[in-house]
């Protein structure tokens, strides 16, 4: 087991240099540098070359890569020079209200998907689960922002019950208990994330259920509640494990979307407003960020499986 | 002797053209009749070909107008402009043909490109072995970890979106999936009697690759790219909404949702729900085919 996770965490080691290259480099190919930005769009050549140099922009991209990733582990992320702000104190005000609106839409979407899908598969080909199926199969297919129009049309605006934008206070706590405000986002991204998860548990309770020792514990007279709770529950739940850690893009992506629709101030807004001010910096910064999200959520999610799972510890 | 020698395959050689053909067909035969038997495959089937009729021949047939036309600005539904017309006087209905032909264009594009992609990587990977194969997948791995939608973002962005350019970036980030699947195909498959006689009759690499594994990896290759082509369009789609994709003269789904927004308020539906139905149509359709085929090909594979 030991070995196996320092061989899983040195991968991920080199995933993350290898993530870090590649987007440091693709980016500095398409924003070789901020001087335009800086200067104005009619500087003049030797005032631009003056500026990269005097700012390092003139060295070869490796040079600048070690040098950022080095400003990075300083825990510089870089520095908005159309915000005229630090990259990190940009962030360091945004994410806990990005974070606030992933996590709990993740734990809803986890929590509700469960007893969802468990219910699908004990009660499969039944019209209940027809209909879930095809809910899940719909949302599964709808654009993000198609059914946050729909949402917003719906109880913004026809019944005007909740607000069609996000909270705009900088305060954690009225935004946490700004129903009207956070209700439409959260529920919506909670659908979106739920088509995907209900699906996923359904067929992973589903080959659950054929296994022998539900069988066995359905044969030894245990009380189907319990046969469901102890055994179908916790052995249906660890792929779902895997696909938390897998999800993870697909939740950035959500945030940027939904935060654009519903213009709330967390890092997916942040994202939107830099590309079309072509913010390089915050571009950069926040695509490494996610990408080190991605890495380090896999990880976390192969040890979490390596200890609810003994069948894995053995290999 | 001599006349009845030619009627016979010589000696030693076994029959392998005819009978290696019968297996393959009746293989996909097999497959064609388990996918005829599932219904909702036969709608999602049905489906993509209508729109990709409603989308190429449509404005063959029917002209709404795609000019500019200041007098009749968001028209309701009526005589002349059966789904109205949006905020330039564009006709809805052709617009949506036009903007399907985009949407339709790049899903397969960024498909196909990231399909023979990844099909070569991985059958390379899982050939090689070893310490090169080690490298290519961790690659791959690196590829995964990447945001893909902020990429695609940063690029359309920057250099302005097309069809070609918009389906060369998603296909960059299409490949990793199907160049896993090929890969774990290729290592099972290397291994299997039919493949080492082919290597022991003297097949090289290519040979190997091209007659033996990458036919057999067809199936996984097929499936991974049905949902391919749905993950495009809705990533196309985004882009629009998001004011960064296809601009005019080229029609977008998106982008005409994005107009619609504008309008959400004044209750001028037609803008906002045929287009959004039609996006969700065709990607039901690619995933309803997708889980059909899979289904029918006996491809174990998760999605991403």
């Amino acid at each position: 087991m030991t070995a196996y996770l320092i061989r899983r965490t040195a991968t991920a080691i080199v995933v993350l240099i290898g993530v870090s290259v590649f987007i440091f480099f693709m980016l500095h190919l398409i924003y070789p540098t901020p001087a335009i930005d800086v200067l104005g769009p009619h500087a003049n050549k030797f005032s631009i070359n003056q500026w990269n140099a005097q700012h390092g922009f003139d060295e070869p991209w490796i040079v600048q890569y070690l040098r950022y990733m080095n400003q990075l582990l300083h825990g510089n992320l870089g520095y908005s020079y159309k915000l005229n702000q630090s990259v990190a104190s940009l962030f360091r005000e945004r994410w806990l209200r990005s974070a606030y609106l992933s996590g709990i839409t993740l734990f809803l979407s986890v929590v509700i998907a469960i007893p969802v899908g468990i219910y699908q598969a004990v009660r499969r080909n039944t019209v209940g689960d027809a209909v879930v199926t095809t809910g899940a199969f719909v949302t599964y297919a709808m654009p993000d922002f198609f059914l946050y129009l729909i949402a917003i049309q719906l109880f913004a605006i026809t019944i005007p019950i909740f607000s069609y934008e996000g909270p705009q206070t900088t305060s954690m706590v009225s935004i946490i208990f700004d129903w009207r405000a956070m209700t439409l986002p959260i529920v919506c991204l909670t659908l979106l994330n739920l088509a995907g998860y209900s699906r996923y548990m359904r067929s992973a309770a589903i080959d659950t259920v054929a296994q022998d020792y539900i069988k066995a514990a359905r044969a030894k007279g245990l009380p189907e509640r319990l046969v469901l709770l102890r055994h179908l529950l916790r052995n249906a739940f660890l792929p779902m494990i895997t696909l938390i850690g897998l999800s993870i893009p697909d939740l950035l992506a959500g945030n940027l979307v939904c935060e654009a629709v519903f213009n709330f101030p967390g890092l997916g807004l942040l994202f939107y407003d830099s590309l079309g001010t072509a913010d390089y910096p915050v571009l950069l910064a926040y695509t490494l960020v996610g990408a080190v999200l991605v890495v380090v959520g896999n990880l976390a999610a192969d040890i979490a499986l390596t200890v609810a799972d003994p069948r894995i510890r053995l290999v | 002797m001599t006349n009845i020698a030619p009627e016979l395959p010589p000696p030693g050689l076994p029959p392998a053209p005819e009978g290696g053909d019968i297996l393959v067909q009746s293989g996909w035969r097999l497959a064609a009749r388990e996918f005829a038997q599932n219904k909702l495959a036969v709608l999602g089937l049905a489906a993509l070909i209508f729109f990709v009729l409603f989308c190429y021949l449509g404005p063959l047939i029917y002209h709404g107008g795609l000019s500019s036309d200041l007098e009749a600005v968001n028209l309701p539904p009526g005589p002349g402009h059966p789904l109205g017309t949006d905020n330039q006087g564009f006709d809805v209905l052709e617009e949506l043909m036009v903007g399907g032909q985009a949407a339709l264009e790049i899903g397969f594009l960024s498909a196909v490109i990231g399909m023979v992609w990844g099909a070569v990587w991985g059958a390379v990977a899982g050939m090689a072995g070893r310490l090169f194969d080690g490298f290519l997948m961790r690659i791959v791995d690196v590829l995964l970890s990447i945001p893909f939608l902020f990429v695609v973002l940063i690029v359309a962005v920057r250099y302005g979106a097309s069809v070609i350019g918009l389906s060369v970036i998603i296909g960059i980030f299409t490949w990793q999936v199907p160049a896993r699947l090929v890969r774990g195909e290729v290592l099972t498959l290397r291994v299997r009697d039919f493949v080492s006689a082919a290597k022991v009759a003297g097949s090289g690499w290519i040979r190997l690759m091209n007659r033996h594994l990458l036919p057999n990896s067809l199936g996984v290759i097929i499936v991974t790219a049905t949902f391919a082509v749905a993950d495009a369009i809705l990533a196309v789609a985004t882009l629009g909404f998001l004011g960064f994709g296809l601009q005019y003269p080229t029609f977008d789904w998106g982008d005409m949702l994005n107009n619609g927004v504008t309008y959400l308020q004044d209750g001028y539906w037609w803008l906002v729900y045929p287009v959004g139905i039609c996006i969700i149509v065709v990607v039901m359709a690619c995933n309803l085919l997708g889980d059909a085929l899979r289904d029918a090909l006996d491809v174990r594979l998760r999605r991403r």
